[in-house]
C-alpha cells in the first residue's frame, strides 16, 4: 500500500471541500483535497443559473462562476493537493491519543492509495432523495428522473431528457428544471407538492415557476405511474388529512417524471468510520467545532446539514476548516467544554448539536412551521439571552445566528446548562 | 437446419436447458424476445434456494427442488454465481402455526431434506437474533440458501454461449410452421426466422402463447403479482438467514430475505391479474409487505426502502405442479411451462430432466470433447482487499474509477458486461450492479450512458433502459 502524508485530508471537492481546503491551508498546513469527479466544483457545474454568491461575493454568480473563484485560488496555492477522479473507499479513524487517520483511495490515476493526515474534513455532499424513499406506485418505465440527474443530462451533457413534463416536489432543483426545461422548449405540464406549501426557496417558485405559468398543486401526491417501456403519464391525487384521496385524482400525460423529492447527507463513509450520525439532519453529530463523535474529524456542508444556499455552506466550511486547523496545531482553544444544544418549539433541527460559550458560535436552524412576523428565541437555562424577529419564517429557508462569548458574561455555566432555541 | 435445438425463453428455466445440454454436440439457439436475458419472472423474484419442505413429493416440482438444491455448490464452483446457504427459517406465533410447521418438517422428511430441524424460541432466537420475540418456535432447514437469480442466468447464458450455443435477443416469436422435413421454421416479430428439429418452449408467463403458436397443448397462464422492497445494506433488519412466516394456501408468505450482496428484500404478496406486462406497484399492497415484514423483524424500516418492484409468477390454469413433457400434439416439441415457485431452486434440475426429454423424443446426444463447465471469475472491485486492487488497478486503471458510489463498481465492470452483450441500462444494473444501490443511478446513469456510447458507438438517444421503446434521451441541445 502506497502511503502519503497530510495534515489535513478533505472529502469532496464541492463548494465545501474547496473552502474548508483552502482555509486550511492558510495556516500553511498541507492538504490533500480529494475528489471523486474529473473537475472541482462538485454539483455547481451543473448549476448554470445564476443566484450563487450574493451573501458570500455580494455579487450574483452562476455556479460554475462561483466554483471558479475558489478553483483559481485552489490552484495558487501550493501546499493543497488535488486528487481528481478520486473515490475515498474507507475512512479508518486513528486512535488516541495523537490519532492519524487513514483514508483509503482508488483512483484510476494515482492508483489505490492511503492518505494519512491529523484532521479529516468530511464534505461529500449530498444524493437526491429517489422515488423508492417517497414510495410512488405504479409501473417502472424510462423516463423518470431524478431532476439532479435530468440537470446534469441538459447543462453538461446536452441531453433532453423528455418533452412533456411532470415534476414532483417543489425543491429548488426541480423549480429550476422546470424554468430550464421549457427554456429548452419542453412543456412542463405541473409541479406536484406533498406539503401545503412550496418546499424551494420563494424566488425561485415566482421566477422559475410564475413567470413560465406552470401550474403548482400543493397537497397533491403522484397516485401511479403509467407505461410499460416509457413513462406515459401519471395519476395525481389530493391529500386530504394526510392521505390520497384516489377518488379525486386526475391523470396527466407525460413523458417524462423529474423528482425534486428533497437531498439526504450522503454519510454511508461516515457511518462505516463509525461516526454518529443523527436522525435530525441524517448527518454527523457535530459540537461548537463541528468535530464529530471521531476527534479530529470534521463535518460541513451538505454532508452535514442540507443547506439551500451554497453561500451558507461555504461559511460553515470555512469554520470548519478553522476549527481543523486549530485541532492539527493542537489549540486549547478547541477544547473548550461543550455545552448541549436543544431544539426547541417548532425547530426541526439547530446546529451545532453542542457549543463553547467561551466562543463565538454560528447556529444554524431548520423550522417545522410557516410563520409571518416570527420569533426565534434562544434561552440559556431557560433564561432568554437573545430573541430574533424574522419577518417570514418557513421550512425552506435556514435562519442562521450568532451568539457572541459576551453574550454569556455572567451567566451561570452549571455542567448540565442549555442552550435552547424556539421558534414562535 | 440451422440448429437442432430452439430454446424459447431466457429465463433460468430455458437458461438452465441450455447450459445443460451445451454440454453435448447439439447445436443450439436460444430465442429471447426481450432486449437481454432473464428480463421476465427471473429478474424479479425473491432469490431463494428452497429447503425441500414447502412441497408434497408426489409434485414433480418437490421432485426437482431436492435435486436441484444440491445442484448449486457445484454451480457456484463453475459459474462463479453469488450463492450462500443460508439457511432458512419459519417462524410461527401461534401454536396453530406451530402445528402447520410440523406438517411442513414432515414433508421435509418426505423429501429427504437435510438437516431439518424443529426449534424451540429460544432455539429460532439465537439462530436469527433479529426475529420477533414473539416467536413461538418453527423450522430450521439449513440447506436453503440465496442466490442472486438474474446473475445466475446470466452466469447460466454465458457458460452455454461458452461451449458454443447461440443467443438472439429482441426475438419475438410471433410464428412456427413444421417443416415437411421435420421440425420447425421459427419466424419473429421482426422477420428473422431460424429453424431447428426440437423446440423447448420454456417461455415463462407467455408459454401458453407459445404452446398455441406450434399448434401443442392448450392450456393458460395467468400472472400472479408478487410485489417487494428493497432495503438498504445498512439495514438494521438485516437477517442472517431468510425467514419465512407459516404459509397460506396461495403463497409461502411474505419473507425477509437477507441478499448475497447484503441487501434485504421483503416480500412477496400474491395478487392475481389478467395483463401479463403490468409490473406495476401498488401503495396500499406494499404497506401490507412492510407491516407483516416488521411483524417477524421489528427493526424492518421504511426509511431504509430503496426501491419497490414486482416479478410475475407464470400459474398455469388447473395445474399447480410444473408441465415439463414432450407436446402430445406437436411433435419434437416440449412443453416447460407453468414454472413458478420453486423454479429457480429447481432450474439446475429442469435442465437434467429436459435434457432427459430430448433424448426420449430421440435426439442422440454425444458430449463434446472440449466442453468446459467453468467461467473466469469475474473481478469486482467492492469484493477486493485494498492490496487486491490495488494490483488490479496497475495493470487495468479503468478498475479504479468507481462509477457507481453506491455500490462500488468501477468503470472496467461496466465495460466488461457491455462486452458480454449487456448495453441495456437494466442488463448493466443487473450484471454490475451499478444503478441498484441507494441513489439508484441518480449519480452514474449520465456516465453509464457515455460509457454504452463510448463502447457500442450507440448515440445517446439510442441507449435504452431495457430495449426498444425505453430510450432515455429524447434530443439534443
Amino acid at each position: 500500500m502506497k502511503y502519503q502524508d497530510f495534515d489535513a485530508v478533505v472529502i469532496g471537492g464541492g463548494a465545501a471541500g474547496m473552502a474548508a481546503a483552502l482555509k486550511i491551508a492558510e495556516y500553511k498546513h498541507n492538504v490533500a483535497l480529494i475528489d471523486r469527479e474529473d473537475h472541482l466544483g462538485g454539483v455547481l457545474d451543473q448549476c448554470i443559473h445564476n443566484g450563487f454568491g450574493l451573501h458570500y461575493f455580494k455579487e450574483e454568480l452562476t455556479g460554475p462562476e462561483y466554483a471558479q473563484r475558489f478553483i483559481d485560488k485552489l490552484h495558487s496555492t501550493p501546499n493543497i493537493h488535488t486528487f481528481s477522479q478520486t473515490t475515498v473507499m474507507n475512512i479508518e479513524p486513528g486512535s488516541a491519543p495523537t490519532p492519524r487517520h487513514e483514508v483509503i483511495c482508488y483512483s484510476p490515476i494515482d492508483g489505490v492509495f492511503t492518505c494519512r493526515a491529523k484532521a479529516v474534513i468530511l464534505a461529500m455532499g449530498c444524493r437526491e432523495r429517489n422515488r423508492g424513499n417517497v414510495n410512488i406506485p405504479g409501473s417502472r418505465p424510462a423516463g423518470i428522473f431524478t431532476a439532479g440527474l435530468a440537470q446534469r443530462l441538459v447543462n453538461i451533457e446536452g441531453h433532453i431528457p423528455g418533452h412533456e413534463v411532470v415534476i414532483v416536489g417543489s425543491g429548488d432543483i426541480g423549480l429550476i428544471m422546470a424554468r430550464r426545461l421549457s427554456l429548452v422548449g419542453c412543456q412542463v405540464k405541473a409541479v406536484i407538492e406533498i406539503m401545503p406549501y412550496p418546499s424551494g426557496l420563494t424566488r425561485n417558485i415566482v421566477q422559475c415557476l410564475n413567470e413560465f405559468n406552470i401550474p403548482l398543486y400543493l397537497s397533491h401526491v403522484i397516485d401511479k405511474i403509467y407505461g410499460e417501456k416509457r413513462i406515459t403519464g401519471v395519476d395525481v391525487a389530493p391529500l386530504e388529512n394526510g392521505v390520497p384521496r384516489s377518488d379525486k385524482k386526475f391523470h396527466l400525460d407525460c413523458d417524462t417524471l423529474l423528482l425534486s423529492v428533497g437531498l439526504v447527507p450522503e454519510n454511508e463513509l461516515s457511518k462505516a468510520a463509525g461516526i454518529t450520525i443523527t436522525p435530525e439532519t441524517n448527518g454527523p453529530l457535530v459540537d461548537g467545532n463541528l468535530m464529530t463523535s471521531v476527534p479530529g474529524i470534521f463535518a460541513c456542508g451538505n454532508v452535514l446539514h442540507v443547506h439551500d444556499l451554497v453561500d451558507h455552506a461555504t461559511s460553515e466550511a470555512i469554520r470548519a476548516g478553522e476549527a481543523a486547523a486549530r485541532y492539527i496545531m493542537a489549540d486549547t482553544e478547541n477544547q473548550a467544554p461543550q455545552y448541549r444544544v436543544k431544539s426547541g418549539a417548532n425547530c426541526r433541527y439547530v446546529l451545532p448539536f453542542s457549543f463553547s460559550p467561551d466562543r463565538d458560535t454560528v447556529f444554524s436552524l431548520r423550522s417545522m412551521v410557516q410563520k409571518r412576523d416570527g420569533l426565534v428565541t434562544v434561552t440559556w437555562n431557560n433564561q432568554v439571552i437573545k430573541t430574533i424577529k424574522e419577518r417570514r419564517i418557513q421550512p425552506s429557508e435556514m435562519i442562521t445566528f450568532t451568539l457572541k462569548a459576551s453574550d454569556f458574561a455572567g451567566l451561570s455555566r452549571d455542567a448540565d446548562a442549555t442552550l435552547a432555541v424556539a421558534i414562535s | 437446419m440451422d440448429f437442432t435445438v430452439a430454446i424459447i425463453g431466457s429465463g433460468v428455466s430455458g437458461a438452465s436447458i441450455a447450459r445443460t445440454i451445451s454440454r453435448y454436440k447439439v447445436d443450439t439457439v436460444i430465442l429471447e424476445k426481450e432486449a437481454d436475458v432473464a428480463f421476465g419472472t427471473s429478474k424479479a423474484n425473491s432469490g431463494i434456494i428452497h429447503g425441500g419442505f414447502h412441497h408434497s413429493p408426489k409434485y414433480l416440482k418437490a421432485r426437482l427442488e431436492s435435486k436441484g438444491n444440491l445442484m448449486f455448490d457445484q454451480l457456484r464452483r463453475e459459474l462463479d454465481i453469488p450463492f450462500q446457504r443460508c439457511g432458512i427459517l419459519v417462524a410461527a406465533t401461534s401454536e396453530e402455526q406451530l402445528q402447520q410447521v410440523e406438517h411442513l418438517y414432515q414433508q421435509g422428511l418426505e423429501n429427504d431434506a437435510i438437516g431439518l430441524e424443529m426449534c424451540s424460541r429460544e432455539r429460532m432466537l439465537e439462530l436469527e437474533p433479529k426475529l420477533t420475540h414473539d416467536v413461538i418456535g418453527g423450522l430450521y432447514a439449513p440447506g436453503g440458501g440465496i442466490v442472486e437469480p438474474y446473475r445466475l442466468v446470466f452466469a447460466l447464458i454465458e457458460s452455454a454461449v461458452h461451449n458454443h450455443a447461440v443467443l438472439k435477443t429482441n426475438f419475438k416469436v410471433c410464428a412456427a410452421e413444421p417443416l415437411a422435413e421435420g421440425g420447425y421454421k421459427i419466424h419473429a416479430a421482426d422477420g428473422r426466422t431460424v429453424t431447428a428439429e426440437y423446440v423447448i418452449n420454456a417461455a415463462g408467463l407467455y408459454a401458453d402463447e407459445i404452446s398455441a403458436i406450434f399448434k401443442a397443448e392448450e392450456f393458460k397462464i395467468i400472472p400472479r403479482k408478487g410485489q417487494y422492497y428493497l432495503l438498504d445494506r445498512l439495514s438494521k433488519a438485516a437477517p442472517k438467514r431468510v425467514i419465512f412466516p407459516v404459509p397460506t394456501a396461495v403463497s409461502k408468505g411474505m419473507l425477509v430475505i437477507p441478499t448475497c450482496e447484503g441487501t434485504v428484500l421483503l416480500g412477496p404478496d400474491a395478487i392475481e391479474q389478467e395483463d401479463k406486462s403490468d409490473l406495476s406497484t401498488s401503495r396500499a399492497e406494499l404497506k401490507a409487505v412492510l407491516e407483516s415484514a416488521a411483524s417477524m423483524v421489528p427493526t424492518v424500516s421504511e426509511r431504509d426502502i430503496i426501491t419497490a418492484f414486482s416479478g410475475l409468477r407464470p400459474v398455469m390454469v388447473g395445474n399447480s405442479d410444473f408441465f415439463i413433457k414432450i407436446s402430445e400434439k406437436a411433435k419434437n416439441f416440449i412443453q416447460v411451462a407453468g414454472i413458478q415457485s420453486p423454479g429457480l431452486t429447481a432450474s439446475p434440475a429442469i435442465g437434467e430432466y429436459v435434457k432427459d426429454l430430448l433424448k426420449e423424443a430421440g435426439l442422440t446426444l454425444v458430449e463434446r470433447p472440449d466442453y468446459d463447465p467453468y467461467l473466469p471469475k469475474h473481478k469486482r472491485i467492492r469484493q477486493l482487499s485494498a492490496e487486491e486492487a490495488a494490483a488490479l488497478v496497475e495493470k487495468d486503471p479503468a478498475y479504479g474509477r468507481i462509477v457507481c458510489r453506491c455500490e462500488k463498481v468501477s468503470e472496467a465492470e461496466i465495460v466488461e458486461a457491455i462486452h458480454h452483450g449487456h448495453s441495456t441500462l437494466d442488463g448493466i444494473k443487473f450484471y454490475t450492479r451499478a444503478q441498484m444501490g441507494r441513489c439508484q443511478g441518480g449519480f452514474c446513469t449520465s456516465r453509464i450512458i457515455d460509457i454504452i456510447c463510448r463502447e457500442t458507438g450507440l448515440s445517446p438517444e439510442e441507449v435504452t433502459k431495457k430495449g426498444p421503446g425505453s430510450e432515455l434521451i429524447k434530443g439534443e441541445l
